[in-house]
């Protein structure tokens, strides 16, 4: 009987059996455990359809999409080490993360990551789409995945006041006057004037879905303020969950796709 | 042991029931708090209504020292003071005042208007709008940003829309 080696002593201390609950991947078995036995692996299917490890079919689009908002998490919580979300500080703290901060580029790749994200989710959407992929059983999933692509414009759409230059702020007073024309909820839109008891307006720009946006009646201190937080938490931690509920559907709806 | 009271299955629903029903009124209620959290009862923004100066305070022409605190324009022409609207009806950035060209000019999508709020060129579709001016005891302007005028309504006529100087 031949000594152990150090990786098989290793393999039998408590420390290591009470994390890895499975013998070594060796057989199809414990393959499958370490997927099933691993709270992140657990989302990804147990076993994979050849075509679904094919560059030319999958484009891993989607797996690209996660990479990227990975890195963009990464790169976020870094900027929020700097920047201060207040009308006296913001521009300046922007600034000072290129000129004075090391690692200068650390808001550009955060900058360059929001594109990306954007572009990787429009193709891994084309991809499902002329792949077929969003039908029965995996119509819900699609559901799941237009969400997450209106969340992530919602993302750039919030990041983009950050910088609290003209551009920024000019940029969002545009696209939160598309607030002010909802329907019924927006001081401007179609119906705003039914909800009138005599002189008495209900829906303002005091109180109408702008305003609770925008913490305010126009792009002020309050809007940076709650952006900041819709950017930096709110969305990303709906993001996240939802991710979590896309890929566990993947594996429930019969992997990667393939002809079922 | 031999205390213990037995419900049977449509007590049991009963229960079940109002307890769903409180849970629910109980997070209902809190959500309706969550949204009215988000309406702050003071915002900290100019107000909506300010004294502009007398009516002789004001030159022929387009006024600006009202425009970086509250938005507005003062406008004087043949007698007459109006309070113009800095916010583009396009899509609501703030135009320039180009002196020399006698004109408002927004940087964002290049919308101009006359120096009485007309709009000639650009996208914009409609005039600026005014805000209700009227005169207090001392003979003051008070401008009120709450009640608009709108020219293509037909409104720049209400007696409201401007003050005689």
């Amino acid at each position: 009987m031949s000594k152990d080696s150090f990786a098989q002593k290793v393999a039998k201390t408590q420390v290591w059996k009470s994390i890895f609950r499975h013998g070594p991947p060796d057989n199809a078995r414990n393959r499958a455990a370490v997927i099933a036995g691993n709270v992140f692996l657990h989302l990804h299917p147990i076993k994979l359809k050849k075509s679904g490890v094919q560059l030319g079919y999958t484009w891993c689009m989607g797996g690209l999409t996660f990479f990227v908002f990975l890195a963009l998490a990464v790169t976020g919580i870094l900027l929020m080490f700097y920047y201060r979300p207040t009308a006296e500080y913001a521009f300046n703290d922007v600034i000072a993360l290129r000129e004075h901060v090391p690692l200068g580029i650390m808001r550009e790749l955060h900058r360059w990551g929001a594109h990306a994200m954007v572009i990787t989710v429009w193709l891994h959407m084309f991809r499902v789409f002329m792949t077929g992929s969003y039908k029965p059983p995996r119509e819900f999933n699609w559901g799941v995945g237009v969400i997450l692509l209106v969340l992530t414009l919602l993302l750039s759409f919030t990041g983009y006041l950050l910088p609290w230059d003209q551009l920024a702020i000019w940029a969002i007073t545009v696209g939160s006057n598309m607030a002010k024309a909802t329907p019924f909820l927006g001081h401007g839109g179609p119906g705003a004037n039914l909800a009138q008891i005599g002189d008495f307006i209900m829906v303002s720009d005091k109180n109408d879905v702008r305003f609770q946006l925008l913490g305010g009646r126009f792009v002020g201190e309050a809007a940076l303020l709650r952006f900041y937080i819709l950017h930096c938490v709110f969305i990303p931690v709906v993001v996240s969950v939802l991710i979590a509920i896309h890929f566990w559907r993947v594996r429930k709806d019969g992997g990667i796709s393939a002809p079922l | 042991m031999s205390n213990r009271t037995t419900i049977n299955r449509r007590e049991f629903f009963s229960f079940l029931s109002v307890g769903w029903i409180t849970f629910a009124a109980a997070a209902g209620g809190m959500a309706s708090l969550v949204f009215r959290f988000l309406y702050p009862n003071v915002v900290f923004e100019p107000a909506m209504d300010f004294v502009a100066g007398a009516p002789s305070d004001f030159d022929d022409g387009v006024d600006e020292r009202w425009k970086n605190v509250f938005g507005v324009w003062m406008y004087k022409n043949e007698g007459r003071v109006v309070a113009l609207s800095n916010i583009c009806t396009h899509l609501g950035c703030v135009p320039t005042w180009l002196p020399a060209e006698r004109k408002f000019k927004c940087p964002c999508h290049g919308s101009g208007y006359y120096a009485n709020g007309i709009n000639f060129e650009g996208p914009a579709p409609r005039p600026l709008e005014r805000y209700k001016v009227s005169l207090d005891a001392a003979g003051q302007i008070i401008v009120d940003k709450t009640k608009i005028f709108r020219y293509e309504k037909g409104e720049w006529t209400h007696p409201d829309s401007f003050v005689t100087a």
